[in-house]
């Protein structure tokens, strides 16, 4: 077992995949001789050759709608959109055509198609390499859309995704790429789609978050624990769609006080939805209104440091969250 | 074809006599399912209806070469005579325009016209335009991956071409080499706007750009539109990939909530059918001798007595049950 972090374990899981399956397939811009640009999928067309991975013209609904018609014809292509906030030209091949496919056709068909997509604010990206793309697919039943944070569930959910008859949205936060390396096992795992994972045991209140977001909710958590005596339980979904009800209710009965922490605009978010399935089926056990904290309804991340500063919630306003739920 | 050759226009194109009767009896037959679907709905059995009718030389000329369950087809909604003549049957197709339990495109899912049957390898069709092209691109891609020599036939009316998918995917085609046939079947309207509002310059022209044959024919000559698609289709003729406009006539309504008075003359409707494919088709059978007037009357009894039959099964067959419409939404592993 080595370290690796979450750009590591996806490029391993990629690779592992293709050498187990030879019907697996990558396709998207610049993932062939550059490795992608965030170096993903380097090393693996040396490997596997520029029929399998295959650099695409710069047209997202092509990419998608291709990895569609491969899946059709036997393959389990992994599509790359290149950043989340180009995903849009595909939004058509997503929704109406690979999430409908099953339903529509009464299960005759299936489309067995993986897309990754790099999403989350970072530092210099401005409004279009930075935007928090998931509420836009998490309404769309047939899709299953899944935010791993962490390198190991990462590269299990990948194979997952990979191996799954539906197709799954992969998404990847930008900044916790190289924010952190794990263990990661070598031998062949799955960690499945659809079920949440608690990071942090605790009694008083419950904070669920994913991608970026999570890491900080996790230093201030301990934070709060020496300077104040809070022991806050964190849960990642890891799926954001369909939603593991059950874990997040259990922890929500457990300590009665529940805050949803993203990045992405609060309203019509998934924090929403999280809130909604709290209040009403947790209703009885808790002890303060659902919270929730996000990005403020402008329309993305601003490229200069101070205004993007200002809109990605910072551990200052996590902490100040986590503290007026604990002291209410 | 050659001045000098003397053999009829279908023995050069390597056809039969049986192959003839064949396709005439396919392109009939949707005739008479699109006019019953009609009836269906007029008789408020079928909610709607949209219509193949005029079209029927360019999809039977265009699948007649294809190998059921092993090429693949991307049909668009008005391709009855295509799935009828890969393999669907006039019931099935009436269970779907009555939205019946049993209809194999989707079980009452869907409109009448969104086709799919997997075992024939006709791939589930949708309502926007276009969305088929760039997966119908995947399809053949795959093809190529394997070193298999499967072709896929795609289609769309003229309106199709004016998204970006439709380029994006004859593009992808271009570089590829992909062993893809784009079937334009082009009826000159797009519900209610005609060709000259929708077409800038000529749609068979545009493959040039992308690197790869493009060609009209006569959309209402089912043995000009097999020799283009034939002639040209990958795979077998070991080319890439190929467009085929086929120039054809919306003959009947957009659909059955459609007015058509609102937008075209009588007049220019009526010219039209003077060159309805069947018929037309039917003057060139009987003058090489292969089906004469009786025989003509036979095959249509045959096929009436065909499709009231299955319009009647279909008739009787159970709607689907409420709880139906909860899925399935997921494939299991």
């Amino acid at each position: 077992m080595a370290t690796k972090s979450l750009l590591q374990a996806i490029g391993e899981g990629l690779a592992e995949e293709m050498r187990s399956d030879e019907s697996v397939m990558i396709l998207g811009e610049d993932v062939g001789r550059a490795g992608g640009v965030f170096r993903v999928t380097q090393g693996l067309q040396d490997e596997f050759g520029g029929g399998r991975v295959l650099d695409a013209p710069l047209a997202e609904s092509l990419i998608v709608g291709a990895a569609i018609g491969l899946s059709v014809n036997g393959m389990r292509p992994v599509a790359e959109i290149q950043f989340g906030d180009f995903i849009t030209p595909a939004f058509d091949q997503i929704v109406n055509e690979a999430a409908r496919f099953h339903y529509r056709s009464n299960g005759a068909w299936s489309c067995p198609i993986t897309i990754r997509a790099p999403y989350g604010a970072v530092h210099g990206g401005g409004l279009y390499h930075s935007q928090s793309i998931e509420a836009w697919f998490c309404n769309t039943p047939g899709l299953k859309v899944v935010a791993p944070t962490y390198p190991a569930d990462a590269k299990g959910m990948l194979k997952s995704a990979i191996r799954d008859p539906n197709p799954v949205l992969f998404l990847e936060h930008k900044r916790t790429y190289r924010l952190l390396k794990e263990d990661v096992p070598d031998e062949d795992y799955e960690v499945p789609i659809g079920e949440a994972r608690v990071h942090r045991i605790g009694d008083d209140i419950t904070v669920v978050s994913y991608g970026f977001m999570l890491h900080t909710v996790l230093e201030v958590a301990e934070g709060l624990s020496e300077a104040h005596g809070v022991e806050a339980e964190v849960v990642e979904p890891r799926t954001l769609y369909p939603l593991d009800r059950e874990t997040i209710l259990r922890s929500a009965k457990k300590t009665g006080k529940f805050l949803v922490v993203v990045e992405a605009n609060l309203t019509g978010s998934v924090a929403g939805e999280i809130s909604a399935v709290v209040a009403r089926e947790a209703f009885e056990w808790l002890d303060a209104p659902v919270m929730r904290l996000g990005a403020p309804d402008v329309p993305a991340a601003p490229f200069a440091r101070p205004m993007m500063d200002a809109f990605v919630p910072d551990a200052a306003k996590i902490e100040r969250a986590m503290l007026e739920l604990a002291r209410y | 074809m050659d001045v000098k050759d003397a053999r009829a226009r279908h023995e050069v194109l390597g056809l039969t006599g049986e192959d003839l009767l064949r396709m005439h009896y396919s392109m009939l037959l949707a005739r008479r399912v699109d006019e019953r679907s009609w009836i269906l709905n007029r008789q408020g059995k079928a909610p709607f209806v949209i219509s193949c009718q005029g079209q029927e030389a360019a999809q039977v000329g265009a699948v007649y070469g294809m190998r059921p369950g092993y090429d693949y087809l991307y049909p668009y909604y008005r391709d009855l005579a295509m799935t009828l003549f890969l393999g669907q049957s006039p019931r099935e197709q009436l269970l779907s325009v009555m939205g019946k339990r049993e209809d194999p495109n989707s079980g009452g899912r869907q409109m009448p016209g969104h086709f799919s049957a997997r075992e024939l390898n006709i791939v589930t069709a949708s309502a926007p335009v276009g969305v088929q092209y760039p997966q119908a691109t995947g399809t053949a891609l795959a093809f190529k991956v394997r070193g298999e020599d499967g072709v896929v036939l795609v289609c769309g009316g003229e309106a199709s071409t004016s998204g970006g998918d439709w380029h994006e995917a004859m593009n992808f085609a271009g570089i590829h080499d992909l062993p893809v046939v784009f079937l334009v079947q082009n009826n000159a309207y797009a519900i209610s706007v005609p060709e000259k509002a929708q077409v800038a310059g000529s749609i068979a022209g545009r493959a040039q750009g992308y690197g790869f044959p493009g060609v009209e024919v006569d959309g209402m000559d089912v043995l000009a539109v097999y020799e283009a698609a034939r002639g040209r289709s990958s795979g077998r003729g070991g080319g890439g990939p190929t467009l085929i406009e086929a120039k054809t006539y919306r003959i009947t309504a957009h659909s059955s909530d459609d007015d058509d008075r609102r937008y075209r003359e009588r007049e220019e409707i009526e010219a039209w059918r003077l060159k309805d494919p069947i018929p037309r088709f039917e003057r060139y059978l009987e003058e090489i001798g292969v089906l004469d007037a009786e025989a003509r009357e036979e095959v249509d009894a045959r096929i009436r007595a065909e499709v009231a039959e299955a319009s009647r099964s279909a008739e009787e067959a159970p709607p689907p049950e409420p709880e139906d419409a909860l899925g399935p939404v997921y494939a299991g592993r």
